[in-house]
């Protein structure tokens, strides 16, 4: 029997849910207006009557005081208003309530043999355009169903049982073509050099591949995962200079990090660029780890569970770092199109980008907040090229005892996978985001979008640090992109590996050995365990409640073999599967933009201007997602993002103590600037570098003691500008990372970042994200940015130039241009340097880094989060001459390497001192006053900007 | 007289076990960290603890609704909480312990039927607060000094199926702390109160004092560095949470 128990507020609660769909609606224009009632609820199937059912929603399922419930048999003869909509997940889908729900009912003795969870909208409004309301509000139809009226199913029945049948590839015969369409057909992803690669391998040994063998090769080889552009042959064509690239990242940012360990400048790397996430020591006992990741495509057809599973995946990335991190604080930074921007003109296929940030942030928070790690640090970009292509990028630090970072698989250890259940989701993850968007692509790659279960993946936390300081395996990797596929093959690939893919726990009946094969499904690690730890290890996951199997194991074959029922369904050499790709070449081409002035001829009411900056979506209060997360948890965090007398300020990095009891911080910070890149991919790479660092540096990072990660987000690379564009910022990353001293750790690329639609294409613009983090000695040094005390003396150290070029100033007065800022290396370094010193002195009560919108918006914020006045002279600030000629630039120049601080005047002579050679100069003072206001006199004296802080503040938090 | 030895219960999807752990650790008692499922298989083993404390986090990742599922698997160790409450031990639920002590009925008592809701906001929300507290009934607050605590949950709001129960409650004094605002009023509003939580209710006792559930994290101010503010403020020795647990383990001594 079938029930359905349906679960709404009770009579005198408010109806929160369908009052929030409701607004939804009429903020994306929907014809309207609606009003929803909002239910949610259970399908039950089992042994059960009515009474069983009632049993159930008063004992567990729904609230006593809070709910109240009805209940319903269901009956394919029920007649249904259309006014009614059901939303379930589609069959498959990961659906952890009804999980929960089944496992608690069936431990107190009620016969269910499954449960589904169900929301129920009843809703009055106009009828005739449900289906908008449903596609664009109610339901993601990527992974859910919508049905309107009664249940057109009287059973949960849920996959069938497979037959066997092994299923082999005729390539040897293909023609170019016929290999082209059983790439495409198949999802492969894979182009013709490749295909012909794998027909001449299987041509050698006689025989034509399994579906399991190709699935296999063509996960490896993927972009995704093999990163075959950037490890690839580059010709690089740069103005009239040629130069080749035999492996542009290894030539690049690892070259630099090498050089930079072999010349002794840093002592302090663990394991950089080969494992799940690079790893420095902290201190004499910890290491401590980070990794960001994007989650692009799947977040751009389903942004919820995108980031959900980006964030979720990045943690496992930490997880399977050496021999297991513990997770200790999370990043997230959303590229996306505004919000604000009209709902109407939408390319098909496209979600709204309010929805969407919406979707990405409650994505990342449900993930986050229930694996319990605070995510500390961030950033929004806002530009109209990431509106069929958001970029969501999610990163994780952890920390682990030294000693730890090195795994080794042995012979004849165990293959064992441990946490979730393998179903069909995920299917193609990997080769699907190695190629671009179509408005088609909800409908062909569904399947490779996941939901996440974070509490099945905390409970595989809980297992492996356990597991790991009991020493019960020898290495582990998290299953990604590829799913085990890639994970053993990775593992495996210095011996060879022996597979049983009967053994694998399945979800549901149906999986074919090769969907078992390639699945992402999520929550999954695989370890090697040696033999006589097998029972050990079992015994811990059993005591937490987490299913561990053991698949096979590592043999020293050099060959991946995999049976299904004792049966090779695959046998591939490991050196063909890593080393047999046919090497990409790709040409780049790099046309510097011609330099155009900016004009600031439309300069005019600069106060204006500084409002304008401080409401866009890039700089204006991110507390709405900032309050979403429990960026406290652990107890670790002690420079919060959020800063100031009014806990609301804009912190320029967070600090986390990695180990309890200790006062030895780790500073987390973030540079991203596409702006400048439309201009000058160089100059653009060298900006976020700096940004990061002097993120970091601001709070109380030691700069000595910073590393980096990459994230490279470009469109498709085999359009030589655009990979040109990439190559460029690359060699921006060698030449600051040298000059910094500051290495690179790990990094990720994501190409292919473009939408097709009607033959026309959209690029992103391309988009580099440096994440930072550097060691605080101690935190009790720590500064934050809001201003403390009036009759502070305000210093701002650095030089300001004339550079407006892709400047938010330039942006909101729609002027083109602009000469783009620069890093000078050698006085950034001696900046960091000494504004570290003058923080560690203590003579430093605030700092802030001046970035987009320059030192107006950087004294806007600082007066904003100390609730303080301020009054500067511009005639003060340290500038060259062609700065000198307009108030404009030295407002909103965003010359890199700048910080502005607060000082008490008594450190003022020995700060001044210390700084040497650095330019700096005292441009104005800390005021009080009831209400405060900030005040910027010009060049001439006159009041450019005298705005209270009140108005700036409730400008820059202009409500989402 | 001995250290007093604090039980921290963990379940799959509690994540604020180890500060918990810590900060019982720094206001003096001995603590184990131990899975429920290993205390429902040996139930016996609560009584070699005063201390029971259920911390914050996501208990079966409250999936049917916050703490719901905890609270209905504490239900087979109904017996031995009984026990444990009757001979003197004491009970503290912190944010997700406080839901599932809501849950499985051993809070407020007197047979009141309450429950844990939505925040009236619609989501998650992490911010600091202002408490007031009131003492007078068990040992875990011992003065009416205000503090302040972080607060972070999406399920917060206290009701009570009547007003009448609420008042009730009040009466008994068992509304130990209250959100306010910056006079120091009990508030209802946004932000002050994070919830919307009637007549500020952020945390309550059971009729003897010896069970409480908060929804703030105490466990997170037990070092000044772990205030929003300490680079604005002169530095103090001790964050206000660890009080909490320093009255109760003197109460213990």
């Amino acid at each position: 029997m079938l029930w359905h128990l349906e679960i709404r507020p009770a009579n005198d609660q408010d109806d929160r849910q369908g009052r929030r769909l409701a607004g939804e609606a009429s903020e994306l224009g929907l014809p309207g207006p609606w009003s929803i009632e909002a239910g949610r609820g259970f399908l039950m199937e089992g042994d059960l009557d009515a009474n069983d059912v009632r049993r159930a929603a008063e004992a567990v399922l729904a609230d006593p005081v809070a709910e109240s419930f009805v209940i319903e048999p269901v009956d394919r003869s029920n007649r249904e208003a259309v006014s009614i909509v059901h939303v379930l997940p589609k069959p498959g889908v990961t659906d952890p309530e009804a999980e929960s729900a089944r496992s608690i009912l069936t431990e107190m003795g009620f016969h269910v043999d499954q449960v589904r969870s169900i929301r129920t909208y009843r809703l009055k409004g106009p009828l005739e355009a449900l289906p908008r309301l449903i596609r664009r509000v109610l339901a993601n139809e990527a992974v859910e169903q919508a049905v309107v009226g009664a249940l057109p199913f009287d059973r949960l029945g849920l996959g069938h049982p497979y037959r066997f049948q092994l299923v082999t590839v005729p390539i040897r015969a293909m023609d170019d073509e016929a290999l082209l369409a059983t790439s495409r057909q198949g999802q492969l992803s894979l182009n013709r050099d490749e295909m012909r690669a794998i027909q001449d391998h299987f041509r050698g040994l006689g025989r034509d591949p399994t579906d399991c063998e190709l699935e296999t090769i063509a996960q490896t080889w993927s972009e995704h995962c093999s990163h075959k552009t950037l490890k690839g042959r580059i010709e690089l064509q740069a103005g009239d200079q040629h130069r080749v690239y035999e492996n542009l990242l290894k030539e690049t940012i690892f070259a630099a990090t090498k050089e930079l360990e072999k010349s002794g400048a840093i002592d302090w790397l663990v394991s950089v660029f080969h494992d799940n996430a690079g790893v420095i020591r902290f201190d004499d006992e910890h290491d401590v780890c980070f990794k960001v990741e994007t989650h692009n495509h799947p977040s751009a057809i389903d942004p919820y569970g995108g980031s959900n599973t980006g964030l979720g995946g990045v943690i496992r990335d930490v997880l399977g770092t050496g021999l297991g991190a513990k997770p200790i604080a999370n990043t997230d930074v959303f590229c996306v199109a505004d919000p604000d921007m009209s709902p109407e003109d939408f390319p098909p296929g496209v979600i709204h980008p309010r929805r969407l940030l919406k979707g990405v942030v409650a994505g990342v928070r449900d993930y986050g907040n229930r694996m319990g790690i605070p995510t500390v640090n961030g950033a929004l970009v806002i530009d109209p090229g990431y509106l069929a292509n958001p970029l969501v990028y999610c990163g994780t630090v952890g920390v682990l005892p030294r000693g730890m970072s090195v795994k080794q698989v042995l012979p004849e250890d165990r293959i064992v996978a441990i946490g979730g259940r393998t179903g069909r989701d995920g299917i193609h993850g990997a080769t699907f985001s190695s190629v671009e968007l179509t408005s088609e692509s909800e409908e062909v790659s569904g399947g490779a979008v996941q939901i996440g279960d974070a509490i099945v993946e905390k409970r595989v936390l809980d297992v492996i640090i356990r597991a790991r300081d009991a020493g019960l395996f020898h290495a582990i990797t998290d299953c990604g992109a590829g799913g085990f596929s890639s994970a053993v093959g990775e593992m495996g690939a210095e011996l060879g590996a022996e597979v049983e893919l009967t053994q694998a726990p399945l979800k549901y009946e149906g999986l074919s050995y090769t969907e078992i094969w390639i699945s992402e499904a999520q929550e999954r690690m695989v370890l090697a365990v040696p033999p006589d730890r097998l029972d050990a290890l079992v015994k811990l996951c059993c005591e937490e409640g987490v299913e561990a199997t053991d698949l096979g194991r590592f043999v020293p074959t050099g060959r991946l073999t995999l049976r299904y029922h004792d049966q090779v369904v695959g046998d591939l050499s490991m050196d063909f599967l890593h080393e047999g790709r046919p090497k990409v070449t790709r040409r780049a081409l790099h046309q510097p933009v011609p330099f155009q002035e900016v004009s600031t001829a439309s300069a005019g009411d600069l106060a204006a201007d500084l409002l304008a900056i401080l409401s866009t979506r890039d700089v204006a209060s991110k507390e709405w997602i900032v309050r979403e997360y429990d960026h406290e948890v652990q107890a670790r965090t002690v420079i919060k993002p959020l800063v100031g007398v009014g806990e609301d300020g804009p912190s320029d990095a967070a600090v986390v103590l990695p180990v309890r009891g200790s006062t030895r911080g780790l500073a987390i910070a973030c540079g991203i600037n596409p702006r400048y890149g439309a201009l000058d991919p160089y100059a653009m790479a060298a900006c976020v570098i700096d940004e990061a660092i002097r993120n970091a540096v601001a709070v109380g990072a030691d700069p000595a003691r910073i590393a980096l990660l990459d994230n490279f987000c470009w469109g498709n690379p085999e359009r030589p500008e655009t990979l040109g564009h990439l190559v460029r910022a690359a060699e921006a990353c060698r030449d600051l990372s040298l000059a910094f001293r500051t290495p690179f750790i790990s990094g990720k690329d994501s190409l292919y970042n473009e939408y097709v639609h009607e033959g026309k294409t959209r690029a992103i613009p391309g988009t580099l994200l440096i994440s930072a983090i550097g060691i605080v000695p101690d935190v009790r040094r720590c500064v934050t940015m809001d201003l403390k005390g009036p009759g502070n003396f305000l210093v701002l150290v650095g030089v300001t130039r004339a550079e407006l070029g892709g400047s938010l100033w330039a942006q909101v007065r729609g002027a083109a241009g602009g000469r783009v800022p620069r890093v000078e290396p050698a006085d950034a370094l001696t900046t960091f340097q000494r504004v570290h010193q003058a923080i560690l002195r203590g003579w430093v009560r605030s700092c802030h880094d001046l970035s987009e919108g320059g030192l107006a918006v950087a004294l806007a914020e600082m007066a904003l989060a100390g609730d303080l006045g301020a009054v500067v002279e511009l005639t003060k600030v340290p500038s060259d001459a062609e700065a000198k000629e307009h108030d404009v630039h030295l407002l909103f120049s965003e010359s890199p390497s700048r910080f502005l601080l607060e000082v008490r005047p008594e450190y003022w002579p020995a700060l001044a001192e210390s700084l040497g050679t650095i330019q700096a100069a005292i441009v104005g003072e800390v005021v009080g006053g009831d209400p405060p206001r900030l005040t910027i006199l010009s060049c001439t004296g006159s009041p450019l900007i005298d705005l209270s802080v009140s108005v700036l503040k409730s400008t820059w938090q202009r409500p989402f | 007289m001995a250290q007093p030895r604090a039980l921290v219960l963990r379940a799959p999807g509690t994540n604020c076990d180890e500060e918990t752990a810590h900060a019982w650790e720094k206001a003096g008692a001995a603590v184990e960290v131990l899975h429920v499922h290993r205390l429902l298989e040996s139930p016996g083993y609560l009584a070699s603890f005063q201390v029971l404390t259920i911390p914050g986090g996501f208990s079966y990742g409250d999936d049917l609704g916050a703490g719901r599922i905890l609270a209905a698997r504490l239900g087979a160790l109904a017996d031995v909480l009984r026990d444990f409450h009757e001979r003197g031990g004491l009970t503290l639920g912190i944010c997700n312990g406080f839901q599932v002590l809501v849950k499985a009925g051993l809070l407020p008592g007197r047979a009141i039927k309450a429950t844990i809701t939505h925040n009236d906001s619609g989501h998650y929300e992490t911010r600091w607060v202002r408490l007031a507290t009131h003492s007078g009934v068990g040992p875990f607050v011992v003065d009416d000094e205000p503090i302040e605590l972080p607060s972070a949950h999406g399920e917060g709001k206290f009701l009570t199926a009547s007003e009448r129960d609420l008042t009730t409650l009040e009466a008994a004094g068992q509304v130990v702390f209250r959100y306010i605002d910056d006079q120091g009023r009990p508030t209802e509003t946004f932000p002050a109160n994070p919830n919307g939580s009637p007549r500020g209710v952020a945390g309550l006792c059971d009729p003897t004092g010896r069970i409480l559930g908060l929804m703030p994290h105490p466990e997170r101010f037990i070092d000044p560095l772990q205030h929003p503010q300490w680079t604005r403020r002169p530095s103090a020795n001790e964050g206000d949470g660890l009080r909490l647990f320093r009255n109760a383990v003197a109460a213990l001594r």
